[in-house]
């Protein structure tokens, strides 16, 4: 059962990739490692990586290094999901099409979790990072040591799942990996392994973010920032990491019992000996549940933001909103039984899931008519974030709908675990967080890089996501009611399947066309930068603080933190002051502001030794891994100098130039 | 002319692609909207109802986007603007209320349903129901007739009409138990009987499948479930219980074998109680939930929770 005697525990030269499909992925990992790190070498860029980047502190570096890690993982499991579709597409009949079963277990097990974790959470937090201190007009998080150490820990995470392509073989049982079939019996290799420690490390970086971010929230918002005067986003993102602080734990202790199963012989949830899987089922859901709605709240909350600043208006029915935020937060903890009505948990227990699954709609209902009524009597500019924004009405309405269908236990009985259910959480998902964060990322842009993204390349990139994602999910709505169950790697021709996955394929590819534009749209706006430069800090007529900065944003946010008396104080400092006169700061005071640190990155290399260990069951490894992580701690909780200060003199200095550049003065 | 076009290329785009789309909804077999029994005809009309009803919220929605994003454009300059427009109790009273009526009526149809259609409450019928076990296996099904005294392999038949008593358990990893042109499915776990009741009104073959991911022969873990007149269904069991293959304990456990794609097969006389049997080993030290075969209570005794 334990082969710990080893000195390298399971690991052997097996481990590394037997067949074409597994040699490819290790390929492109590899080759695209070894490629960044050449670029780095041939432009001698490592220095200004590791000062810059990789030790810096700043919130705002930690969001892009979220965001772009965050992108790199949608092209991975954006490729998984061309990969299975392509299958499912020729699958059929006496044609077994391009995977094995195996491998197409892995991949789709690998779309879900690389897409929730790493992309989803890996966007939002990246948003957070940027956006939230400067929204409530701070100088940076609450504990931007931990910060660091979250971002490296969703790294290791991101690390170890790509890891397994390399080394090893990823988890066949599912994104959530059900017991018993994730269980040492029925899954002896090293796969769900992987799956438990990448999950259980970036786990643990989520639930650091999350205590975070809800204590800058609380206490590090300037003067005058009552709660009801926070913007949308603030408080979406306050609702959201209060999720995350209740439900992450879950997870934690659902993935460590799961590894307790595996290797050390325990009973949590096997079949039989006193285990019980419907345990696990019950356990994973109340984390994964709460788990959309982290998603998607800081999303609504940059919907919020997007449709007031496009719409020229203030938001309407803030109270509404702020109600229906906390209302969606205190009923996604009640609903987790309706993933699984179909376990038989008797009529009673299935409509009381039921109701509260559709009670939820009510609050996301509210919002969805709240942002109408903000466009409503405003002037409307259509620019890319406000598209995304119409294309997620549109998408979230029709898979809310198709959620609430499936929020009655009875029709469930009938689209559980179908390509209906399948189409109606993509619906949700892209439409809500992904749309979200596109519109967020293209709309705060500006700030961060000093210059807009290209309109022309964020249209294409639009209608290619929109028109792709009805083709490619379209058709599994029909498939579902069609009786196709999820996850098939072949089927029978005579069931009528093909034609419907030939078009869900092609819509996966007009998606990839729209990824493609996407990343052109970044090249061509860096090409461009000089045309598009934002020399006012405001380009979209914004009505929130960090509008008020310049662009980019300099690295001590404000130099005199902001006081404000409105929900929207930049807005209402525009209307008071007569036009072209920006309100200058008379008095400046020293800052204290944190200095760079690698510990946060060693902690994550130890953290990878801890994971890799568990895995492969090389006991010194993780030894290390636990060892070196505990004395970087200690190093840094005795170093007294983490600090540097900045005068009132140098600070003045700074702002002069930063606003001369940004247009401000 | 180039405007016109602009316009015209997307509409006809549309239009093909929609008229394509129907005329291949209409040449194919929907399932779940073409039911062939009781439960799933309710379950149908469920579905059809709940949608009717979304368009409550989808009309008003839809119709707003579409007029509030022409009429409030940017070049619309003859359009009202009100920018510090931000709130109205009324407008906001009218849509906390229009969901939450909508869920309401949802509410009671849900629990109503939820009752009505429990798997584990028999149907209505004046035909006495009839029992047939069933176990998932590494990657087959298994259907034992304790009546009958036969089993068979990824082929189920049983007479039309007449109520079935599914009882489900797995001998493996979970699986779901889904015959979607007769209702709704239900899971199968190893250690624990799920209970599933179904009744096909017309002869036929349907598709049946497991809906829950179980391993590498899991695409192939698919069987025919044929319903046909009790005449019918008689000659078969008659014909089944010749076969030369008996069901003993160790036929039983090499057939538990994992297997893909396998083809149908059946048994005579399976050893007494096997179903029982498969439950009771996952029966371990100390186990207050697993294994306790109650003879179809539709209680979950292992949420574990208690």
């Amino acid at each position: 059962m334990i082969e710990f005697a080893s000195l390298l525990g399971k690991l052997n030269w097996s481990a590394l990739p037997q067949d074409p499909i597994t040699a490819g992925g290790a390929a492109t990992v590899v080759g695209g490692v070894l490629g960044v790190m050449a670029l780095l070498t041939y432009f001698k860029r490592w220095k200004w990586l590791w000062k810059e980047w990789l030790t810096s502190l700043d919130p705002k570096k930690i969001g892009v290094m979220y965001i772009v890690v965050a992108v790199v993982m949608l092209v991975r499991a954006g490729t998984d999901a061309l990969m299975m579709r392509t299958q499912q597409a020729i699958s059929v009949g006496s044609n077994h099409g391009i995977l094995d079963s195996n491998h197409f277990q892995q991949i789709f097990s690998a779309h879900g979790t690389i897409m929730i974790f790493f992309v989803g959470m890996g966007l939002m937090f990246g948003l957070i990072n940027l956006i939230m201190p400067l929204q409530i007009g701070s100088r940076d998080v609450a504990f931007p040591f931990l910060n660091s150490i979250s971002f490296w820990l969703f790294f290791v995470g991101v690390v170890l799942v790509n890891l397994s392509l390399v080394i090893g073989a990823f988890s066949a049982a599912g994104w959530l990996a059900y017991p018993p079939l994730s269980e040492l019996r029925y899954s002896p290799g090293v796969g769900v392994d992987y799956w438990i420690w990448s999950l259980e490390i970036a786990g643990i970086g989520s639930l650091l973010s999350g205590i975070n971010f809800l204590t800058t929230i609380i206490k590090m918002r300037c003067k005058g920032m009552t709660l009801m005067k926070m913007p949308m986003f603030v408080w979406t993102v306050m609702g959201a990491m209060t999720l995350v602080i209740f439900a992450f734990p879950i997870l934690t202790v659902t993935l460590t019992l799961l590894y307790l199963d595996r290797t050390f012989g325990m009973h949590f949830f096997t079949a039989g000996d006193g285990g019980n899987m419907m345990m696990y089922v019950n356990l994973i859901w109340a984390w994964g549940h709460p788990e959309v709605y982290i998603l998607v709240l800081p999303a609504f909350g940059v919907f919020s933001e997007v449709v007031a600043t496009f719409s020229r208006k203030r938001l309407f029915g803030y109270t509404s909103m702020v109600w229906a935020t906390w209302a969606i937060v205190a009923l996604s903890f009640s609903v987790w039984l309706h993933h699984f009505f179909t376990m038989g948990a008797g009529a009673d227990v299935n409509s009381f899931f039921g109701i509260m699954t559709m009670i939820i709609a009510v609050p996301t209902g509210v919002k969805i008519f709240n942002w109408l009524f903000t466009m409503y009597r405003g002037r409307i500019l259509f620019a890319t974030p406000m598209r995304w924004f119409m294309g997620f009405v549109v998408l979230f309405t029709l898979g809310g709908i198709a959620g609430v269908l499936l929020g009655v236990p009875a029709i469930d009985f009938q689209l559980h675990n179908s390509l209906f259910l399948v189409a109606h959480f993509h619906t949700m998902i892209v439409s809500g967080v992904l749309f979200g964060y596109f519109a967020g990322i293209t709309y705060w842009f500006p700030k961060f890089a000093g210059f807009r993204l290209n309109e022309r390349f964020g249209n294409y990139a639009f209608w290619c996501w929109f028109i792709g994602f009805i083709l490619a999910f379209g058709p599994l709505y029909v498939l579902g009611l069609m009786g196709a169950t999820r996850r098939l790697d072949h089927y029978s021709a005579s069931l009528g399947y093909q034609p419907l996955f030939i078009v869900a394929g092609i819509g996966v590819g007009i998606i990839a066309l729209g990824v493609t534009a996407q990343l052109l749209q970044v090249f061509v706006s860096i090409r461009q930068r000089h045309e598009s430069r934002d020399t006012t800090g405001d380009p979209w007529n914004g009505r929130t603080l960090e509008w008020s900065t310049p662009s980019p944003v300099p690295y001590y946010n404000y130099a005199v933190t902001p006081e404000v008396d409105n929900r929207d104080p930049f807005w209402a400092v525009k209307q008071a002051r007569t036009a072209g006169v920006a309100v200058e700061p008379q008095h400046y005071e020293a800052i204290t502001l944190p200095k760079n640190s690698a510990i946060g990155l060693y902690i994550g290399i130890f953290s990878f030794l801890i994971g890799f260990g568990a895995i492969w069951h090389i006991v010194w490894l993780a030894a290390i891994g636990l060892f070196g992580a505990f004395v970087c701690i200690l190093i840094r909780c005795n170093d007294d100098h983490t600090e540097h200060h900045i005068s009132a003199k140098k600070l003045e200095q700074l702002d002069k130039q930063a606003r001369a550049q940004g247009g401000l003065a | 002319m180039n405007k016109k076009f602009k316009v015209i290329l997307p509409v006809a785009v549309i239009a093909g692609f929609l008229s394509l789309a129907v005329w291949y909804l209409r040449h194919t077999t929907i399932p779940i909207l073409e039911p062939r029994g009781p439960v799933g005809l309710q379950e149908r009309n469920l579905l059809l109802f709940a949608l009717g009803l979304s368009l409550f919220v989808i009309i008003p929605v839809f119709s707003l986007l579409i007029f509030i994003a022409w009429k409030y454009r940017e070049s619309n300059e003859s359009a009202k603007y009100s920018p510090d427009f931000d709130h109205s109790r009324i407008i906001e009273t009218v849509w906390w209320l229009i969901p939450s009526l909508m869920i309401s009526v949802l509410s009671v149809v849900a629990w109503n349903s939820s009752h009505s259609l429990d798997p584990y409450r028999p149907l209505n019928s004046t035909t006495p129901p009839m029992t047939i076990q069933v176990v998932a296996l590494d990657w087959k099904w298994l259907f034992i007739y304790p009546q009958q005294h036969i089993a068979s392999v990824n082929l189920v038949q049983f007479p039309k009409n007449t109520p079935i008593d599914f009882q489900i358990t797995s001998d493996s990893v979970m699986n779901s138990f889904w015959i979607p042109q007769l209702g709704g499915q239900i899971y199968s776990m190893p250690g624990m009987s799920s209970q599933l009741h179904l009744m096909a009104s017309q002869d036929g073959s349907f598709n049946g499948l497991s809906a829950n991911i179980s391993g590498t022969g899991f695409a192939g873990m698919t069987f025919v479930a044929r319903s046909s007149s009790l005449k019918a269904f008689e000659a078969w069991a008659h014909n089944a219980s010749q076969s030369q293959d008996k069901l003993s304990l160790a036929a039983y456990n090499k057939l538990d074998r994992p297997s893909q794609n396998n083809p149908v097969a059946f048994y005579s006389s399976p050893t007494k109680n096997l179903y029982g049997t498969i439950l009771a080993k996952y029966d371990g030290p100390g186990t207050a939930m697993s294994g306790m075969y109650t003879g179809g209570s539709a209680s979950m005794s292992g949420m574990g929770m208690q």
